[in-house]
């Protein structure tokens, strides 16, 4: 399950990850974080049965955490199967099948949003998960 | 043994025509032999879908009343080539609009006209005796137009080489995102469907051959602009009527950071008259090879980082000096496939028959560089010869001196040798001060990861740099990475008013 997680830092640098590991023992996986001298944002994964007490355990320490329900999504009419999205995603979230269609394993996304960008058929979107 | 093409033809009419696509080919030859697939195909056909930014579309829009000599044309804000009179126009794919900039272009308003939709014609004239209207904005369906006849004039590129970035920064090119340290590799072309590469002399592709473009029949104009068979990289011109196109073969796309440009589907039917043209169809993926090239370099001849075929791109993942790295293709295959087999649809029931080029084509030619008179700026000409650096021992005071008294912004910290290992600005310096902790020395706070110039560099390369990383001042090395000057923001000024602005 992925929480987005964001934080101030205006009370000085708490290290809010390391301490939610510490103290739950959960293993957080942070697959994207934006920290800049104020503020931060952090997309972290996490087993589905830890997530009440991670998410407790964030709120207590000060954070705002959601569960992420926004997935890549693809227009099919929009997409013509060319396949410059497969090279750039950080996480391999798409592939050809062997008919060269394109496959999209949305549950690996991480919501960079580079393909969105480079789509040359604006054919890539987030979309609120089903 | 051989065949006519009126043999073929004849099979072709009484329905007992035996194509098969050119991905069929290579197994079909293996099987019967070559004397056998001779006696067996009549047709190989072809198909690729891909992205060709040479491509347009010629309309002529009926004339109005009063009537007008349109001078200028924009339809849905994109400008169409008028300089044709009186109400023609030749609408480019990658025009961009001039409100919507990169998000719509000409590749917007042909897919538009094709799906349907109504497309906004403004234009505008001086008023003749003859043409006395001066202005004209109206609303027309692809079906109020008396021609929209799709004119390409250069598709079908034979293959075309992969492209990587040895650089560490992203590329947006026409190649699509391109990621640091040749962390991907992108490439184009539908290998052994390629029309041309199954034709590579050109026997029987040429002038007055039938097509499919876009879905709808059409026809081989000739050679293609920019046309280098000799050199494995032929092209082709080609022609055919948009109001019977749909948009599964003709789609706009955008290149993030590059522009506009056009999906195309384009195949070519194929006759098999003899043991060469069995031979140039039975191509396979593994036999088309090219280079993968280094877009960093912002030249004209970019270098090649290695050789691969289509069989390795197509696999996905690939080696680059050992490391391992994901390719991506910006045309379809999938589609590819389905223009060759539509093709194979309307041959097999007689809709298009075949015929052989009323001209052909120079299997010879070789495309040329431009010839340039005038050489552009070069960074030698406008930068500051001064050098005023200093050295990473010194304290941040002695640079906040130097600084001043150079009238400068920008210091480069160099060691013993003279040669370049960081860069100081005032920026730096001011944070030192409002920041003073323990830092003291230049070495504290000099940045080691320093853009740079070289003397002989074009002008144009250098301001690209200063954009692209949002900085004022480039130092400019030598090749031993010794500093000769500065290239800062303000010497571009001196390109105003001086012998390059005339």
């Amino acid at each position: 399950m992925k929480l987005l997680v964001t934080f101030s830092r205006k009370e000085g640098k708490k290290p809010i990850i390391a301490q939610v590991v510490r103290d739950t023992g959960v293993l957080v996986n942070v697959e994207r974080a934006l920290i800049d001298s104020s503020e931060g944002e952090a997309l972290i994964d996490i087993p589905d049965e830890s997530c009440r007490i991670v998410k407790d355990k964030l709120a207590d320490l000060g954070a705002s955490v959601r569960i992420l329900e926004e997935e890549i999504s693809l227009d099919e009419n929009e997409c013509v199967d060319c396949g410059a999205c497969i090279s750039i995603c950080p996480q391999e979230v798409f592939s050809f099948d062997e008919e060269f269609r394109l496959r999209v394993d949305a549950k690996r996304c991480v919501l960079c949003g580079r393909c969105i960008e480079i789509c040359p058929h604006r054919a890539l979107s987030r979309r609120i998960e089903s | 043994m051989k065949k006519t093409i009126h043999q073929v033809n004849e099979r072709i009419r009484e329905g007992n025509a035996r194509v098969v696509t050119a991905e069929e080919m290579p197994a079909l030859v293996a099987e019967l032999g070559e004397e056998g697939a001779l006696a067996e195909v009549d047709v190989v056909t072809t198909g690729t879908f891909g992205a060709m930014c040479s491509s347009g579309s010629f309309f002529n829009f009926g004339h109005a009343d009063p009537p007008i000599r349109m001078e200028r044309v924009w339809l849905n804000d994109v400008e169409a080539y008028a300089g044709l009179a009186a109400v023609d126009a030749y609408l480019g794919a990658t025009q961009q609009s001039t409100t919507r900039e990169e998000n719509y272009g000409g590749a917007h308003v042909i897919e538009d006209f094709i799906a349907g939709k109504a497309v906004e014609l403004r234009a505008i004239s001086h008023g003749t005796d003859c043409y006395p209207r001066r202005t004209i904005t109206t609303d027309l369906l692809i079906d109020n137009l008396n021609q929209a006849i799709m004119c390409n004039p250069r598709n079908g590129y034979q293959r075309y080489n992969a492209a990587s970035n040895s650089t560490d920064r992203v590329l947006h090119t026409y190649m699509g995102m391109l990621l640091p340290g040749c962390g991907n590799v992108t490439y184009s072309g539908a290998g052994l469907l390629n029309p041309i590469s199954n034709d590579p002399h050109f026997r029987v592709i040429g002038s007055g051959v039938p097509c499919l473009l876009g879905g709808a029949p059409g026809m081989v104009i000739g050679e293609g602009t920019q046309a280098s068979p000799a050199a494995g990289f032929g092209t082709l011109m080609v022609t055919g009527n948009m109001k019977e196109m749909n948009t599964e073969y003709i789609r706009a796309a955008t290149m993030t950071g590059y522009g506009v440009t056009l999906y195309v589907g384009l195949g070519i039917p194929i006759p098999v008259l003899d043991i060469e043209t069995v031979r140039s169809t039975a191509v396979r993926d593994e036999d088309i090879w090219m280079d993968i090239i280094d877009y960093g370099v912002p030249s004209r001849d970019r270098p090649s980082l290695g050789k691969v075929n289509y069989a390795m791109l197509r696999e996905g993942r690939l080696e680059i000096n050992g490391e391992e790295v994901r390719t991506s293709s910006l045309s379809s295959f999938r589609r590819a496939r389905r223009v060759a087999s539509d093709l194979k649809k309307w041959i097999e029931s007689g809709k298009m028959t075949v015929c052989l080029p009323t001209r052909r084509i120079d299997p010879a030619r070789r495309a040329g560089p431009m010839r340039e008179t005038a050489q552009g700026p070069r960074v030698i000409e406008i930068m500051d010869r001064r050098l005023i650096t200093i050295s990473e021992e010194e304290p941040i005071r002695d640079a906040a001196k130097k600084l001043l008294k150079g009238e400068t912004n920008h210091l480069p910290v160099i060691n013993g040798e003279g040669v370049l290992v960081g860069i100081v600005t005032t920026y730096d310096v001011s944070k030192a001060v409002v920041n003073p902790e323990k830092i003291s020395h230049v070495r504290d706070i000099m940045r080691r990861k320093v853009i740079t110039t070289t003397a002989d560099e074009p002008v144009d390369i250098a301001v690209r740099k200063l954009e692209k990383h949002n900085i004022s001042a480039l130092p400019v090395v030598d090749k031993e990475y010794r500093v000769v000057g500065m290239l800062t923001a303000m010497d571009l000024g001196k390109l105003f008013g001086g012998r390059w602005l005339k």
